[in-house]
């Protein structure tokens, strides 16, 4: 794994300019009655590498990923994607110009199939309007091309067994590959993953590394959240680091694993961290 | 007590003109509930403005039939913006609300007599479908076999009735083929998962509640042509229960289950009714049991026990797919105990992350 060369003269620290930055935030807050749980002043996303956001928990980071996507749409400040203001626009209409998420707690259509799922994704379909709907005519070859393609996705996601199953009887981890299987069907600029890794078993992981490194070499930008490190150092070209809601730190991997204030954030919840797998399996 | 009297009561209703009605604005109510996951309690009043705007508009401004059917349409597609802008973008409960409400503020303002020029108050209106009848092509008689016979007048509100319920039901299974029906469908499992797809959910709730209400208010419409007349309590909220009633006996999310529901209902519900007077008249049941004025309301807690048991046995439906349905919204993530062991699931149990949010 190389590091990005564009990004290797840029100073390693919260907020700094990128040569071509995909996403630009500016004063993006979002409280919860006195929390603020997002706070921040300005951080660029650098369009075509992999970007991975850490912090402990309750950092802020899945909240800043729903006000990004327009999940959320009680939070202020302004950001841009591709160069245009995108505050306040719909979650689905983010979706098409390619800014597309997966879900911390994975959120898999349970009573379509895992082709389906696949397929509901592509967009531009012609046979989602109503009445082109009622002749097959209109939509039936691209709904082939688009099965070709889910398949294919499928395949490199390992679910090809399953592509007639209804999705709610995967497991978690298919789950989670079903997800960003699915993303894909979007042909998304940004993909913006919320802890793809969690509940993924080890061997599967490293297939997941690669399908992440080959997004980013098929030209996609990816900005993803992860609490494992040896994942985050892997593949990540840029590492931020949010705690309380604020960029503390921002860089390189290997700059960022050592920086003072990172440390410090994650010593003061280590505790947390580590008891976060065990409450989440008891909760259900 | 004959037996083929009680079947031909029974055939009549579940091959008659009410059948047909029912079936009508069950479909519609199939593509809000089983298809989208709307929970629309108010399809009454899609039946009622369907209803009256042929009913007023002939009887009350002289105008043609087919112009009101047209006001008719345009009334139920208004209702169903009036309905949806401000709910759908909320959570599932805010339109159950609104339609219940809707249903029962409509009734009474019918009902009122403020508007009693317009809709004939409590009187409602009558004999505004002549021209109807007057295209009737049936030579008239009665048609049948045995006991089981039908006037030409009822054949030809059963053709068009029937005829109606098979196009839409060739429109449903059209749609829930295509894409469109894939995102409603999405819509129904997930709305944020669907949305983060890039599908506008709003637009598709919005679509799908002008769908079914224009199916709602042509059953409305036959409803009105078939009695020559409209009353504003006809349209008791209780008659979107038996819609929920019959669709889901007959399997919510299928294609032909608002079909198959509304003929075995009203098959079953006559079959009881008559069974229970000739057991009455030939003395089987003794008048201080059941007197023949209390039948019309001991049909319905008998056809009740009956949906119970078949919930109990098929809890989705005659036609429904029970898997499916016990994937339903966090269905697959926390099996109940008693299903644990029976069917092995891939990697049950430790599912931790399937619950809504994040
Ligand atoms: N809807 C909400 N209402 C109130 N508080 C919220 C809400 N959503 C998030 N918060 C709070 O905002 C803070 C940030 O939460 P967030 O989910 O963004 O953390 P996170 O960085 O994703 O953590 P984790 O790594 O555990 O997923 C937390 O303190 C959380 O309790
Ligand atoms: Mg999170």
């Amino acid at each position: 794994m190389t590091p990005d060369p564009t990004l290797a003269d840029i100073t390693a620290e919260p907020g700094v300019p990128k040569p071509d930055p995909l996403l630009v935030l500016d004063g993006v807050r979002r409280d919860f009655g006195g929390v603020r749980a997002v706070d921040v002043d300005h951080l660029e996303v650098q369009r075509g590498v992999i970007t991975g956001l850490i912090g402990p928990n309750g950092a802020g980071k899945t909240t800043l990923f729903n006000l990004l996507t327009g999940f959320d749409r009680g939070g202020t400040g302004r950001w841009t994607f591709d160069g245009r203001d995108v505050a306040g626009m719909p979650a689905h209409r983010l979706a098409r110009r390619g800014m597309v998420r997966t879900f911390q707690l994975t959120r898999v259509l349970s009573r379509l199939t895992v082709l389906e799922n696949m397929k509901l994704a592509a967009v531009g379909q012609r046979g989602e309007r109503l009445l082109p709907a009622l002749l097959r005519p209109v939509w039936g070859a691209q709904e082939a091309d688009i099965e070709r393609r889910a398949d294919d996705l499928l395949d490199r996601f390992l679910l090809a067994a399953k592509r007639d199953d209804y999705a709610g009887y995967l497991s978690g981890g298919q789950r989670r590959l079903l997800e960003m299987a699915r993303a894909l069907m979007v042909d998304p600029t940004l993909v913006m993953l919320d802890e793809p890794m969690a509940g993924v078993n080890p061997a599967l992981r490293q297939d997941l590394l690669g399908r992440i490194t080959d997004l980013r070499d098929s030209g996609r930008t990816v900005l993803f959240v992860e609490h494992d490190m040896d994942v985050v150092m892997s593949i990540s070209d840029w590492v931020v680091c949010m705690a309380q809601g604020r960029v503390i730190a921002e860089g390189p991997p290997a700059r960022v694993a050592g920086n003072p204030a990172v440390i410090d954030a994650y010593l003061g919840s280590q505790h947390g961290a580590d008891d976060e797998q065990g409450s989440e399996e008891t909760t259900s | 007590m004959d037996f083929l009297v009680i079947l031909a009561d029974a055939g009549r209703g579940a091959l008659g003109p009410v059948a047909a009605i029912y079936a009508l604005a069950a479909i519609g109510l199939n593509i809000h509930f089983g298809y989208t996951g709307l929970l629309n309690f108010g399809q009454v009043a899609f039946m009622l403005v369907g209803a009256y705007g042929v009913a007023v508009t002939v009887a009350v401004f002289g105008g043609p039939l087919w112009l009101g059917v047209i006001v008719g349409l345009v009334a139920a597609v208004v209702l169903a913006f009036l309905l949806g802008i401000p709910t759908l973008r909320l959570r599932a409960d805010y339109l159950a609300i609104a339609t219940i409400a809707a249903g029962e503020v409509l009734r009474l303002v019918f009902n009122s007599g403020v508007a009693r020029p317009v809709t004939g108050g409590v009187f409602g209106l009558q004999q505004f479908a002549g021209a109807f009848y007057a295209v009737n092509p049936i030579p008239s008689g009665n048609y049948g076999f045995g006991r089981l016979t039908f006037s030409q007048r009822d054949l030809w509100v059963m053709l068009v009735g029937w005829g109606a319920v098979a196009l839409a039901t060739l429109g449903v299974f059209l749609l829930v083929r295509s894409p469109w029906g894939r995102v409603l469908r999405a819509v129904r499992d997930d709305e944020d998962a669907a949305r983060s797809l890039g599908k506008n959910v709003y637009g598709y709730k919005m679509q799908s509640l002008v769908l079914g209400g224009i199916l709602g208010a042509l059953g409305g419409m036959l409803l009105a042509v078939d009695a020559q007349a409209v009353a504003p309590n006809t349209f008791n909220p209780v008659v979107t229960f038996y819609l929920y009633a019959l669709l889901i006996l007959g399997g919510a999310g299928t294609v032909l289950g608002p079909v198959l529901g509304s003929v075995l209902f009203w098959f079953l519900l006559l079959f009881i009714d008559s069974a229970l007077r000739q057991a009455i008249g030939a003395g089987y049941i003794p008048d201080e049991v059941i007197s023949p004025a209390d039948v019309g309301a001991v049909r319905f807690a008998l056809v009740g026990l009956g949906l119970m048991l078949l919930l109990i046995f098929r809890p989705a439906g005659i036609l429904g797919d029970v898997e499916e349905m016990r994937l339903e919204a966090g269905a697959g993530a926390t099996p109940r105990r008693r299903r644990r062991g029976r069917k092995a699931r891939p990697a049950a149990g430790k599912r931790t992350d399937e619950r809504v949010g994040g």
